[in-house]
């Protein structure tokens, strides 16, 4: 049994109550019962979790780094979607 | 020679069988500790000794508990670390070689299917020390089950190989499993005073938890006739002198150290 030959898991932990879960790391384990096993005891040592998800890693679809600029660069130059961008009249008051 | 003496009296009666207890506790931590930098993947690394430190801090709070109580100026680390071999008085099934992991998945399992309605039966417990410790160490437990549980069905029903092994690891343990439902003179003062449960009484669900998970493993317990007992009055194999000579080495090497 290596942990070559074993699938990856994706480990997400929510620490509290009312937060999502965050990706934390990965674990070797052959199945989800397992893989859960394995992410307790190795990542929620330190009392970090309420809650973990995990999901086999090759499930996970992810964006091609090439496909970078075309994805995520013509978001630079649109700064009205920050709400920042726009002034609130005084009479408004507190939003 | 220093051996472990029968109590005094049934105040020393108690006390020795918090002290077993937290032999118990100490000496399969040890154990689990050994796999630290050895375990089978990364995880399980982690893992064990998780198991291990669970184990270790029940054991801290029953010899502090023992120390204060028997009132001769030793602390928790005299009695974890300065006693000699005759002197301990864990079940033999705890200081067992690790062997391979499917001897040591066993060993947990059968250990924690004890100790889970030990604990859930000492919530009731006359003595406060031992009410706070169940209410911690019955969570532990739960999850130790669930471990070893998980990872004996796995070898149980994985390979021909894996079942091969976990099904020796479960003969080679058998023998010393009858001792874990013998209460000494001691435990039974303590019983008799409502401070810890008849081990006896446990043995029903005990069976109950190892058949459920033998069964979807795939696995047999062999009939043993002949238990091996005297653990309690500090009879030990061979390999817990090994075991002490590592757990005590530093503080033996330089007394009294601190960290």
């Amino acid at each position: 049994m290596s942990e070559k030959e074993m699938p990856l898991w994706e480990v997400f932990i929510r620490p509290r109550n009312g937060l999502a879960h965050k990706h934390a790391g990965s674990v070797h384990a052959w199945d989800a019962e397992m893989a859960l096993q394995a992410a307790r005891d190795v990542y929620t040592r330190r009392g970090e979790g309420t809650s973990i998800w995990v999901v086999q890693s090759a499930q996970i679809v992810a964006s091609d780094p090439n496909a970078a600029e075309e994805l995520f660069d013509p978001t630079a130059d649109k700064i009205y979607r920050h709400p920042t961008f726009y002034k609130i009249p005084e009479e408004v008051g507190h939003m | 020679m220093v051996f472990a003496k029968p109590p005094a009296d049934r105040e020393e009666a108690q006390r020795l069988a918090l002290l077993e207890l937290a032999d118990d506790h100490l000496v399969l931590s040890q154990r689990l500790g050994e796999w630290c930098g050895h375990a089978p993947t990364l995880e399980e690394d982690l893992a064990l000794t998780n198991l291990a430190l669970d184990l270790l801090g029940t054991a801290r709070t029953l010899y502090a508990t023992v120390a204060e109580r028997e009132g001769r100026g030793r602390s928790e680390d005299d009695l974890a670390m300065l006693r000699v071999e005759r002197e301990y008085r864990n079940l033999l099934l705890v200081e067992r070689p690790n062997g391979d992991f499917a001897h040591t998945i066993a060993r947990q399992l059968f250990f924690a299917a004890f100790m889970r309605p030990f604990w859930e039966r000492a919530l009731g417990s006359g003595d406060e020390v031992v009410r706070g410790v169940a209410g911690k160490a019955l969570k532990e437990m739960r999850y130790h089950v669930r471990h070893a549980g998980e990872w004996t069905v796995r070898l149980g029903d994985g390979t021909e190989e894996s079942h091969r092994r976990m099904q020796a690891a479960i003969e080679a343990l058998r023998p010393y499993l009858d001792e874990l439902f013998v209460s000494s003179e001691a435990a039974k003062v303590a019983e008799e005073e409502g401070i810890l449960p008849v081990r006896a009484e446990i043995r029903p669900e005990w069976e109950e938890t190892v058949a459920e998970v033998f069964d979807k493993a795939g696995l047999t317990m062999p009939e043993w006739p002949h238990p091996r007992l005297g653990g309690r009055e500090g009879l030990h194999g061979e390999e817990l002198g090994h075991l002490l000579a590592e757990l005590q080495y530093l503080q033996r090497a330089y007394p009294g150290a601190q960290w």
